[in-house]
């Protein structure tokens, strides 16, 4: 990269099942507002708008960007809109900082969003397809039998991903922001919940949330404009891969894999576990806590489960890598903002600004996003250290 | 007549889309296979591998595939998930197995319904075989099998699933 950039304003709105007090507009202008409040500036600031979502199926929208540039204050600049599918808020962050990296725009305000209430996002993915039986049930559908094949070859016990739906239900109650609250929240209530696909129960898969998150991205020469620590970025990949093909590794993908490899190296991390303080990561699926431990080397194939079952990753049990620690997908999930919401999170750890879910002492923290069939992947590494 | 000024807070405004699909050849030949009862693949000339339904092309090697396979009806489980859930606009009553199949003579998997089994008996490199609807019903779709059940054939090491 070029030029130096960092993370100067986070915004997020409060994630929860309707917010029916605002339309999408509304929406995005609230997230954008907190984060340019954050960073001290405002809309005059700004040299362009990256904004992200989802399918516009979601909503129903089409094309949502043509009338969101006034709520976000960008007549007259330029205005951009990213999809990744589900890794969409991550994709839409890294080509914000690559705006500003590549020295383009000094200051780019990025926003991304999903408002679930106004439609069905199970129906949106659930479409009749002319050379398939109309048997696509949703993403668990899609991801339950990925699961299974996990469990099979890992052998880990049952209960791993209940373990995992629980840690994270436990850490939301630290994040204000989160959707989920379970304040009685306990193993035994994750297993009693119903199984939907198995072997994903009810409170193993994420909730339907309308929210947005949005971040200002600033150029190195611009930072000290702003009042809160930066968030250096430190490096930002994104890969992806087809959904099908002969021989795919669907338990374990090759461009999560070469994503992870890539951000590694541009951040000069060499092992993972040891040098990153914490890391949010999309789990929307209790199993894929364990999958991606191990995609994204923190354990070898095969044994990311027992991170999990040790506590390596849980705050409340002081793990030495604590995961999503937000609570994380399974706790809020407007999709399209689900992956820029991990990317903010790890930039408000490594600025020590995370309140009660703050890793204490974080200095650098991994953002990562998935998407698609698990074909898409975007990443990137903050710090409090200026490389 | 008195005026109600309460929050106009959602209103339903459905979407409704017909599209037409371009089949392309191969899906195409894939297509007037069904209304045949044959499952046709196609072969990637880059990796051998076969492919269906065929597409046109193997997305592993980037190259077109031409040559047609017929394959057998007989197929093994690669995967499944047991669904407790409807699927929006599918009268299909819950709970249902669908697994990802792979046909003999293909290496890629297909998803499909299992049925005439109990759910708890399915398992990975479960071995099973389409049931057709009557051949007079016959369409170019998939729908033309209603779904497989298993078979009286030892399983399959779930390794060697679509090798």
């Amino acid at each position: 990269m070029a030029e130096l950039a960092a993370v100067v304003g986070i915004g997020q709105t409060k994630y929860q099942t309707k917010r029916i007090d605002v339309s999408i507009a509304g929406l995005v202008r609230e997230a954008a507002r907190n984060a340019l409040d954050d960073a001290g500036l405002d809309w005059d600031d700004i040299d362009a708008v990256i904004l992200g979502k989802a399918p516009d199926m979601f909503e129903g929208v089409v094309m949502p960007e043509l009338y969101l540039t006034d709520a976000l204050g960008c007549n007259g600049k330029p205005m951009l809109r990213v999809h990744t599918a589900g890794s969409v808020g991550g994709s839409t962050a890294i080509v914000a900082a690559s705006y500003v990296q590549s020295g383009v725009f000094k200051r780019v305000l990025t926003v991304s969003f999903e408002k679930q209430s106004e439609s069905n996002a199970m129906w949106a993915l659930s479409n009749p397809q002319p050379f398939s039986p109309h048997l696509n049930a949703g993403a668990g559908g899609y991801f339950a039998p990925i699961i299974r094949e996990y469990m099979r070859r890992s052998g880990a016990p049952y209960d791993v991903g209940i373990k995992v739906a629980t840690k994270d239900r436990k850490h939301a109650l630290r994040n204000p922001n989160a959707h989920l609250h379970l304040e009685d929240i306990s193993m035994a209530m994750v297993e009693e919940s119903p199984m939907l696909w198995d072997p994903i129960r009810f409170l193993e898969a994420c909730p339907s949330s309308d929210g947005a998150c949005s971040m200002v991205i600033a150029h190195e020469s611009l930072v000290g404009d702003s009042p809160r620590a930066p968030a250096w970025i430190r490096g930002t990949a994104v890969r992806s891969e087809p959904t099908m093909y002969a021989g795919r590794e669907e338990v374990n993908p090759q461009a999560g894999r070469d994503c992870a490899a890539d951000v590694y190296k541009q951040a000069g991390i060499s092992d993972p576990r040891k040098d990153l303080d914490c890391a949010e990561v999309y789990v929307p699926f209790s199993w894929y806590e364990p999958m991606w431990l191990e995609n994204l080397g923190f354990a070898p194939e095969g044994e990311g489960w027992k991170l999990t079952m040790e506590g390596v990753t849980s705050l409340d049990e002081g793990g030495d890598t604590p995961w999503n620690c937000s609570g994380g997908v399974l706790s809020s999930n407007p999709i399209g903002a689900s992956g820029m919401i991990r990317f903010a999170e790890a930039a408000l750890q490594v600025r020590n600004d995370a309140g009660e879910h703050q890793v204490e002492g974080a200095k650098t923290a991994l953002g990562h996003a998935y998407g698609g069939g698990a074909q898409f992947f975007a990443m990137w590494i903050v710090s409090a250290d200026k490389p | 007549m008195s005026e109600d000024k309460t929050g106009i807070t959602m209103m339903d405004a459905p979407i409704y889309l017909d599209y037409n699909f371009t089949a392309g050849s191969a899906t195409s030949r894939f297509l007037h296979g069904l209304k045949q009862g044959v499952l046709i693949g196609q072969r990637c000339p880059g990796c051998d591998a076969v492919y269906v339904p065929a597409r046109g092309s193997c997305a592993r090697c980037g190259v077109a595939t031409g040559e047609d396979v017929v394959l057998s009806d007989k197929a093994t489980v690669e995967s499944f998930t047991i669904v407790y859930i409807p699927i929006p606009g599918n009268p299909i009553k819950p709970p249902y197995i669908i697994a990802n199949v792979v046909p003999d003579g293909a290496n890629i998997s297909f998803i499909h319904l299992i049925s005439e089994c109990n759910n708890e008996d399915v398992r990975i490199g479960q071995r099973v075989q389409a049931v057709w609807k009557p051949e007079s019903e016959w369409t170019y779709a998939m729908d033309n099998i209603i779904y497989f059940k298993p078979i009286d054939e030892a399983d399959i090491d779930p390794e060697q699933i679509g090798r």
